[in-house]
């Protein structure tokens, strides 16, 4: 199984030595972007909570994009996928993608949908 | 020969020799459990942002629910899920080096690398628990309304929370729990609250300095504050006194809100659990030197899989309970 490592990560702007020393690189990567998520998370700056994008804060957006950055790194370089063959890496990345893209799709219309009802609606909750 | 397939190095398709995806069964069969892990943990976060979506007026902000850290006092919110976080990523780090040196056969730092993962696992399992207790304990407490809403106090000239025992007034009332061998046709109720629902309205008609805060979320983002008659209206609306959270109501907001927190951070944490004892599991055969005399690591490999995917799970978690 000792199969060869790919040392680059950031389409080979980056390239190590070592596989340990990719990890630790890593992990630094990781820790710097946790960093940015917690301090966005407490100062809460007023430029990204005000604004938006297709109804949600640009906050919001941050976090998420931030968030599927972490996902990748840590499936790519933690779970070796990187090293893996190209048909195994698309067949567990692309099948959750699409289901949970559709599902979160579908369950966030229904939700708006119901929002709407509550509030528009004659049906009292909120007493 | 017959008629079976066979591959250029004339291995037996059928005898589990072919592996077009250059990955060992072992590996595969976790690559599927963890896909479909994924699903269902998926399933999870898009039923939270369900009904996070269906109530997006009303629902608690995170900031002002996980505000504590051991041993500190005052407000610190997101420090102690960050370093949460911080625990499991760097696990998963001494979990890629135990399966970094396992490819190169290094059984002693195989052992190192699997003890420290199994520490970090630990301490992040404790932080849930104490999570979850703080959680449950509840810090101000509340009042809950006929439709079931959460009105919680806040201090006029400070803007800070007030906790209901500190302006509650002090009755000369005697409760009784209702318990299934003295009550109504055999119900009984939960334990008592510390103060009762007369003597919160009785504190906060004596005390003037007191608002009440409703869960609507206003257009600055933060909770809708009443003036002191609209407070006094919507006082008449409480029916009963809640401190801390369980599964039917909670002090912080929507009932769902306490439901999911429940479910999502349990059902990771028990993957965290699972994932530990796996990893002493295997931590014991490599010191026994199982894997050195099988000639490869794949093992640590696999359950490395598993710890990472705990990772990444949180990592989701974290952002969809805690920040956005």
């Amino acid at each position: 199984m000792a199969h060869e490592h790919k040392l680059e990560i950031f389409r080979g702007l980056l390239k190590f030595k070592s596989n340990t020393q990719k990890i630790w690189g890593v992990l630094i990567f990781l820790s710097i972007v946790t960093a940015i998520e917690v301090v966005l998370g407490i100062t809460k700056p007023a430029i990204l909570v005000e604004n938006s994008f297709i109804d949600m804060k640009l906050l919001n957006w941050i976090f998420i994009i931030l968030t599927l950055v972490k996902a990748y790194y840590i499936a790519w370089d933690f779970m070796h996928l990187r090293d893996e063959k190209s048909s195994l890496r698309r067949a567990i990345v692309w099948t959750p993608i699409f289901l949970v893209s559709y599902l979160v799709f579908i369950l966030l219309f229904e939700a708006t949908y119901i929002y709407e009802v509550f509030k528009e609606g004659f049906l009292a909750w909120n007493f | 020969m017959d008629t079976t397939v066979v591959t250029e190095n004339e291995e037996n398709v059928w005898g589990g020799g072919n592996r077009p995806l250059g990955a060992s069964y072992g590996k595969l069969m976790m690559w599927f459990f963890i896909v479909s892990d994924a699903l269902t943990f998926s399933g999870f976060l898009a039923s939270y942002g369900f009904s996070r979506f269906k109530f997006i007026e009303t629902w608690p902000i995170a900031d002002e629910v996980f505000t504590h850290v051991p041993f500190f006092h005052g407000n610190y919110p997101m420090i102690y899920v960050a370093f949460m976080t911080f625990v499991l990523i760097m696990s998963s780090v001494t979990m890629v080096l135990a399966v970094d040196a396992g490819h190169k056969m290094m059984q002693k730092k195989v052992v190192l690398y699997m003890f420290l993962t199994i520490i970090g696992g630990a301490i992040f399992v404790g932080s849930q628990a104490w999570e979850w207790a703080t959680f449950i304990k509840g810090d101000y407490g509340a009042l809950e309304t006929k439709g079931g809403r959460i009105l919680q106090f806040v201090q006029a000239d400070s803007g800070a929370r007030a906790a209901i025992t500190e302006f509650a007034a002090d009755l000369p009332e005697e409760r009784v729990q209702n318990t299934r061998d003295k009550g109504v046709w055999f119900t009984d109720e939960a334990s008592l609250t510390t103060v009762s629902l007369n003597e919160v309205v009785e504190g906060f008609k004596a005390n003037p300095n007191i608002l009440i805060r409703t869960e609507t979320i206003n257009e600055e983002g933060e909770k809708t504050l009443l003036n002191r008659e609209e407070s006094l209206a919507k006082l008449t609306d409480a029916v009963r006194v809640v401190e801390g959270a369980n599964l039917i109501r909670n002090e912080y907001g929507s009932r769902l809100f306490a439901d999911f927190f429940f479910f999502i951070t349990g059902f990771h944490g028990f993957h965290v659990f699972s994932g530990v004892v796996i990893n002493v599991i295997i931590f014991f055969n490599v010191i026994l030197g199982t894997y050195q005399r099988r000639g490869h690591y794949e093992m640590v490999e696999k359950v490395g899989l598993y710890w990472h995917f705990v990772d990444l799970v949180w990592v989701f978690v974290f952002t969809f309970f805690y920040l956005v």
